[in-house]
């Protein structure tokens, strides 16, 4: 795999509606996608409600990014990407994905798409979802470096896995 | 020189800007979406930053640092901004020494408060300015213009945001900060004692203002101008509206109003004239609205639909064309009391007692959920002791129970308490002392000992207030012990006394401390679903009526093994068997 140094940034615009419960880190996920976005030359908006928002409840946030951004919410039937972390909210949601947009259920319920450890299932997800995203793996890491605070060696690997797999998904005859 | 860039949330922005401005004091209550304002200038040492007791207490201390000399700045939730307008009415009278600017954040869509007020209304009430970002970096950008209108106009200047820009992060450039010397304090009666020949003085010197204010509204780069490509479609609007409407209609002209109060009636009037169909789109009240229509021009806005609930970017095209907004349902997961809250010990004993509860905002207002049903009322913060009152005097021998949390005891509860005790009613209230303000993200106050940099300070000691409040009776509880709970509330119940029960354990976020899950025999369930009346998220139910726990979620608080009549459930602590 080889990563650019620069990298251009393009005029399209880039929807990621990440869903899931409370306590999952769905909202930690978004976060980083937002910062190594941001670190790609992005310009990023990303948008959730915090609050009443105890375990086990809905959590969603928007992240849209490119190279100007006005809405800070993705439209139903527009995002490019629906990254759940739980089946129910991403049935739920599905309706916000574009016709043609990656939904990541297919994932979440394919035992194929799993890290050695649960416990790092989100930045596994992060790494498949950078597969199909314009943005190099330096930002990646310092994006993950800046928010992961505990096993970050555990995280990396993750991600990677996670990318790899991504890789293939996406260009199955490679590698 | 390099560009610093962060991704910061619109509350943080606002604290950024304000840092970056020289602001020396901070004050605030929490509330959600405005908590992380204060939180993000807790972390600059140059900042005097505290949670103040609740937002009156806030407003005054802030501004009585920027009489003092002090650049100042109080942020609230808009309910919040409630509690703080008396101070807030009389300060446009005073005005100010040093800049001193009021964050208000409102909650449109409800996410997270009791109403869905438009807080833009406080500025013609108050005759004070508002401006309204539209974004994250604008709000960087409009906290040090804020200070500046507040200092060349001498008034505080409200600074409004919703949720959709407090909580929205966007890449913002920042730069360091500028120390601003403070300004020297010299005494001026005339200005800074408020009685009626002063206040009469001043509120002539009030109305001139609000013309200067008007004429520099007419002028401030806050109201962006932004010419379409056709001159067809124009749209006067502020805030996030903004942002759906720009992706939506980029050809469109636009007035952006980020000076929102006074109006700039010349540039509305020259904008309205500039555009063959004129759109007013802005967020809750028609308040653009009417204004333009008082200038009698004319123009087209939301139906009266739209002004429930937050705008959505699917909303902009029917809006445009004049349709109804089509209410969708929220299928969204409702949110619930976690697994092994303490709040649910106390609401389980309640449910048993079949008490009137009269309730408080905090987590513990998830009571009132189905199928818990036992909160009965909520209105407001410390409501909960003082509508107790008001149902004992109607029913003075009902089971009414006032229940509240230790924040919200000491945000307003006291003063109901001495209220209750002064005129003599009697009754029970529980204070849920679960030793944080656990529903905004669990930040300190008097009762927990800490200051907002979780250093330690003065304690106050609740028993000891609530006894010199009045209370007959003060008992401290654990609530996990239901049986002595249950006891104790029906033996206080009994007496003709006012009695405050403090149910002490500490919220689930901060002991995390987790024991196995309860046994289950499905052989002694008779599916009577009394443990699915708790509302617990880790019990799942069967098709047939039987109990599945969910072993993740589970944090072995065993409240299901003593509800349980026939022993399906244990407390495999206590069993001593293993699973």
């Amino acid at each position: 795999m080889t990563t650019k140094k620069k990298n251009k940034v393009t005029d399209r615009t880039w929807n990621i509606f990440f869903c899931g419960t409370g306590g999952q880190g769905v909202l930690t996920a978004a976060e980083i996608c937002a910062i190594a976005a941001m670190n790609s030359g992005y310009h990023v908006k990303k948008s959730e409600v915090h609050g009443m928002a105890q375990r086990g409840g809905s959590v969603e946030s928007h992240l849209r990014f490119g190279s100007r951004i006005y809405s800070p919410l993705i439209e139903p039937k527009t995002a490019d990407f629906l990254v759940c972390f739980q089946d129910g909210e991403g049935k739920r949601l599905s309706h916000y994905l574009k016709k043609g947009g990656v939904d990541f259920l297919r994932f979440l319920s394919d035992p194929r798409y799993r890290p050695w450890d649960v416990r790092f299932s989100n930045t596994y997800f992060l790494g498949l979802l950078s597969a199909f995203l314009p943005l190099p793996l330096e930002a990646w890491e310092v994006a993950l470096k800046s928010k992961i605070k505990r096993n970050l060696s555990d995280n990396d690997r993750a991600f990677t896995e996670g990318s790899f797999a991504g890789q293939k998904f996406v260009s199955p005859g490679k590698e | 020189m390099t560009i610093q860039q962060a991704l910061l949330s619109g509350d943080e922005a606002v604290a950024r800007g304000a840092w970056e401005s020289g602001l020396r004091v901070a004050c605030a209550y929490p509330g959600t979406p405005s908590t992380e304002i204060l939180e993000t200038l807790a972390g600059f040492k140059e900042i005097d930053a505290q949670w103040s007791v609740n937002e009156k207490v806030a407003f005054e201390v802030a501004l009585g640092a920027a009489i003092a000399g002090a650049r100042s700045l109080y942020a609230s939730k808009h309910v919040g901004l409630n509690v703080a307008m008396d101070p807030l009415m009389t300060s446009s009278y005073t005005g100010i020494n040093a800049g001193f600017v009021a964050v208000v954040c409102d909650d449109p869509g409800l996410a997270s408060s009791q109403n869905e007020q438009d807080s833009r209304w406080v500025a013609p009430f108050s005759k004070l300015p508002m401006i309204e970002p539209a974004s994250p970096a604008e709000a960087y950008l409009f906290a040090e213009a804020a200070f500046t209108i507040s200092e060349s106009f001498d008034t505080p200047v409200l600074f409004r945001m919703t949720t959709r820009v407090a909580h929205t992060k966007e890449n913002v450039v920042t730069g360091s900060r500028r120390e601003i010397a403070l300004k020297p304090f010299a005494t001026d009666i005339a200005k800074y004692v408020m009685v009626p020949r002063n206040a009469y003085q001043k509120h002539a010197l009030i109305e001139k203002r609000l013309l200067k204010l008007a004429a520099f509204s007419e002028t401030s780069k806050l109201n962006i101008l932004e010419k379409g490509d056709t001159a067809k479609l124009g749209f006067i609007t502020s805030g996030v509206a903004y942002q759906y409407l720009k992706e939506q209609y980029p050809d469109a002209s636009f007035l952006k109003l980020g000076f929102i109060y006074p109006f700039c009636d010349k540039k509305i009037a020259r904008f309205a004239q500039s555009v063959k169909e004129l759109v007013v789109v802005e967020e809750l009240d028609p308040i653009i609205e009417r204004h333009v229509a008082s200038l009698g021009l004319k123009y087209r806005t939301k139906h009266s639909s739209f002004r429930i609930g937050e705008l959505l970017p699917e909303h902009m095209p029917v809006i445009v064309k004049g349709g109804r907004k089509k209410e969708v349902p929220s299928t969204a997961r409702k949110p619930v009391l976690c697994p092994g809250c303490p709040h649910r010990f106390v609401f389980s004993v309640l449910k048993r007692n079949k008490a009137i509860v009269t309730g408080d905002i905090g987590c513990y207002t998830l009571g009132a959920t189905p199928p818990l049903s036992t909160l009965h009322t909520c209105v407001c913060m410390g409501a909960a002791v003082t509508f107790h009152e008001g149902f004992r005097r109607v029913l003075p021998n009902g089971k009414i129970v006032g229940v509240l949390g230790d924040s919200t005891f000491v945000h307003s509860g006291i003063t109901g308490l001495i209220n209750a005790a002064y005129n003599g009613v009697k009754g029970v209230i529980i204070i849920l002392d679960n030793s944080t303000t656990a529903m905004t993200g669990g930040q300190n106050h008097p009762a927990t000992g800490k200051t907002i940099r979780d250093e330690p300070t003065k304690r106050l000691d609740l028993e000891a207030i609530c006894a010199a409040s009045g209370a007959d009776n003060v008992d401290v509880i654990d609530p996990k012990d239901i049986r002595r709970l249950d006891a104790l509330l029906k033996q206080r119940l009994a007496e003709p006394a006012l009695s405050v029960i403090i149910a002490r354990r500490p919220c689930k976020l901060i002991d995390r401390e987790r024991l196995p899950m309860p046994l289950y025999s499905m052989e002694k369930c008779k599916t009577c679903g009394l443990c699915f009346g708790l509302d617990c998220p880790a019990l799942g139910k069967t098709a047939e009526g039987y109990v599945t726990i969910n072993e993740s979620l589970c944090a072995g608080c065993y409240l299901c093994a003593e509800t349980c009549p026939t022993d399906a459930l244990t407390d495999s602590s206590k069993t001593g068997s293993c699973t």
